[in-house]
């Protein structure tokens, strides 16, 4: 269990603002922090890892406190064994890839890890390339692969995707579910794309303006309600094409593309990019086992 | 005319340029990161040398270091050490003057490098110190390349300073720009014009090869 009670100051782009989040994680879990910029997502993370020092508050993982502004305890980020993409990816410009990777090996670790991560993460070949040479998904890789060297309990990733186009960020999403159950991971994600959310975290949090607004699971906070639809599903509109009378809109659901018949009227408003649902009520589907 | 000025010049340079890029590496590397509130007073006096007038400096080196002083004398009688018209004055004094040369570049290239190297290495539990070695100074190769540059040339171009506190002793303070001042008054044009040349075309060798070099141009023989 991670909880976080903090209080901070930040001095953001409008003037000050408090960042005052009180916030429990379970071991184990993905959970995302969701919310506009400049409402104090990456400063939490790096008040979690010791990088950014709260004005007061404590936060304790499993047993043990990491800050506590009362007994003044601070443990410094060298101590947390976190692993942290950061939003630039950080990668070492003058290493190539496996001397980022090897750099991150805490004393006396044995060199077995690099293999394991290479392989996981696919990045053999690109093994003695220098960061510049490597596109924005191989850098991520690079950068995910090295977070993991020094076997973290907790992962921080702040907005690892939103660079890459959708299908290597898909690609992405998979080996972020595989390594998070592989190495028993609790996940903190930055994200602000739905889809993403959906399909990657167990629990969401809202900030707006520095204190969390919701919490709840994606489904909770995203999807509307009122809805009365026995299926809908979260998607993300990709192509809409008119033909004859009627458009077909593309919409990605997760991995899947699905064609959907709507009329005029229904996409006048909507535009490639957009988020949205698709919801099917009264009508008769069919179940069968996969193999 | 003898070579002896000029090897006494590039001597005092290298030395000067040796200790002070020890020196410099922590100092930009607080100027850089430090939200202390003595700072800007720290960074006025690092940078005090370039406005300065040579002179103002030597004078108060003269002063300090002199044996009739306390300092000075306590120098002389608990380590043996003379600073006044001494080579090992003209280096402390050389150091503080050529300061402000090889601190700014590498200030800036600590300021200029992404925050989020240095917090990357610290997650990685690495100590401030390694990250330093590791991360930051292979990341700022051409502002400690100008700033070793710089200050050599500087000290090179040195005169107030060490006419003040040097005197002109041959061998061990009488440095080239002093020579050239001595050939002058006693009207030898020739031997000036002898010193003034080498300098001239070393120290314009020296500052086109930093160009060049962090310009790109030899950017296949610098990596």
């Amino acid at each position: 269990m991670i909880h976080i009670n903090i209080e901070k100051k930040l001095k953001a782009a409008q003037g000050d603002m408090l960042l005052n989040v009180d916030i429990k994680i379970k071991k184990g879990q993905l959970v995302t922090l969701y919310g506009e910029s400049g409402a104090g997502k990456t400063s939490t993370l790096k008040i979690l890892s010791g990088l950014l020092k709260a004005d007061k508050g404590n936060i304790t993982v499993g047993n043990k406190s990491w800050f506590n502004s009362d007994t003044k305890i601070n443990s410094a980020p060298q101590k947390r064994n976190i692993g942290y993409v950061f939003q630039d990816y950080a990668l070492f410009p003058h290493m190539t890839v496996l001397q980022n990777l090897e750099y991150a090996l805490v004393k006396n670790q044995s060199k077995d890890i690099i293999s394991e991560v290479l392989e996981i993460m696919e990045l053999g070949s690109l093994k003695d390339r220098k960061p510049e040479t490597l596109s924005g998904g191989q850098k991520q890789r690079v950068a995910l692969a090295r977070a993991l060297v020094q076997k973290p309990e907790i992962l921080l990733l702040d907005e690892p995707l939103s660079a890459l186009d959708i299908k290597i960020r898909l690609k992405l999403q998979d080996y972020l579910l595989k390594v998070h159950k592989k190495y028993n991971l609790t996940t903190i994600l930055i994200s602000h794309d739905i889809g993403e959310i959906h399909k990657l975290s167990d629990w969401v949090f809202v900030l707006k303006n520095g204190v969390i607004e919701k919490m709840g699971t994606p489904t909770e906070i995203f999807i509307n309600k009122k809805l009365s639809g026995k299926f809908k599903f979260k998607g993300e509109v990709l192509k809409i094409e008119k033909e004859e009378i009627v458009y077909v809109v593309s919409v990605l659901i997760f991995n899947d593309v699905v064609k959907i018949i709507a009329q005029e009227s229904e996409v006048k408003n909507l535009n490639p990019g957009d988020n949205v649902i698709v919801a099917s009520k009264a009508f008769n589907p069919i179940i069968y086992k996969i193999e | 005319m003898t070579w002896e000025p000029l090897l006494l010049t590039f001597k005092l340079a290298l030395v000067t340029t040796i200790l002070l890029f020890v020196v410099a590496i922590p100092l930009a590397y607080w100027l850089a990161f430090s939200k202390s509130r003595i700072k800007p007073v720290i960074e006025t006096l690092v940078s005090m040398p370039l406005v300065l007038p040579p002179t103002v400096l030597g004078f108060y080196f003269l002063i300090a270091f002199s044996p009739n002083n306390s300092f000075g004398n306590w120098l002389d009688s608990f380590l043996g050490i003379k600073l006044v018209f001494s080579f090992t004055g003209l280096v402390i004094a050389s150091i503080i003057y050529s300061l402000p040369f090889m601190v700014h570049p590498i200030q800036s290239g600590f300021s200029s490098i992404s925050s989020t190297l240095k917090d990357a290495s610290y997650v990685m539990g690495k100590s401030k110190f390694n990250t330093l070695i590791n991360i930051l100074l292979p990341n700022i190769k051409p502002s400690l390349l100008t700033g070793i540059i710089l200050a050599f040339a500087h000290t090179v171009g040195e005169f107030g300073v060490v006419l003040m506190i040097g005197g002109s002793i041959p061998g061990s303070t009488k440095v080239a720009s002093i020579a050239i001042y001595d050939e002058v008054e006693a009207l030898n044009y020739g031997a000036a014009n002898f010193y003034s040349l080498v300098l001239f075309g070393v120290t314009f060798s020296i500052l086109l090869l930093v160009y060049l070099i962090n310009g790109g141009y030899l950017k296949r023989f610098w990596k």
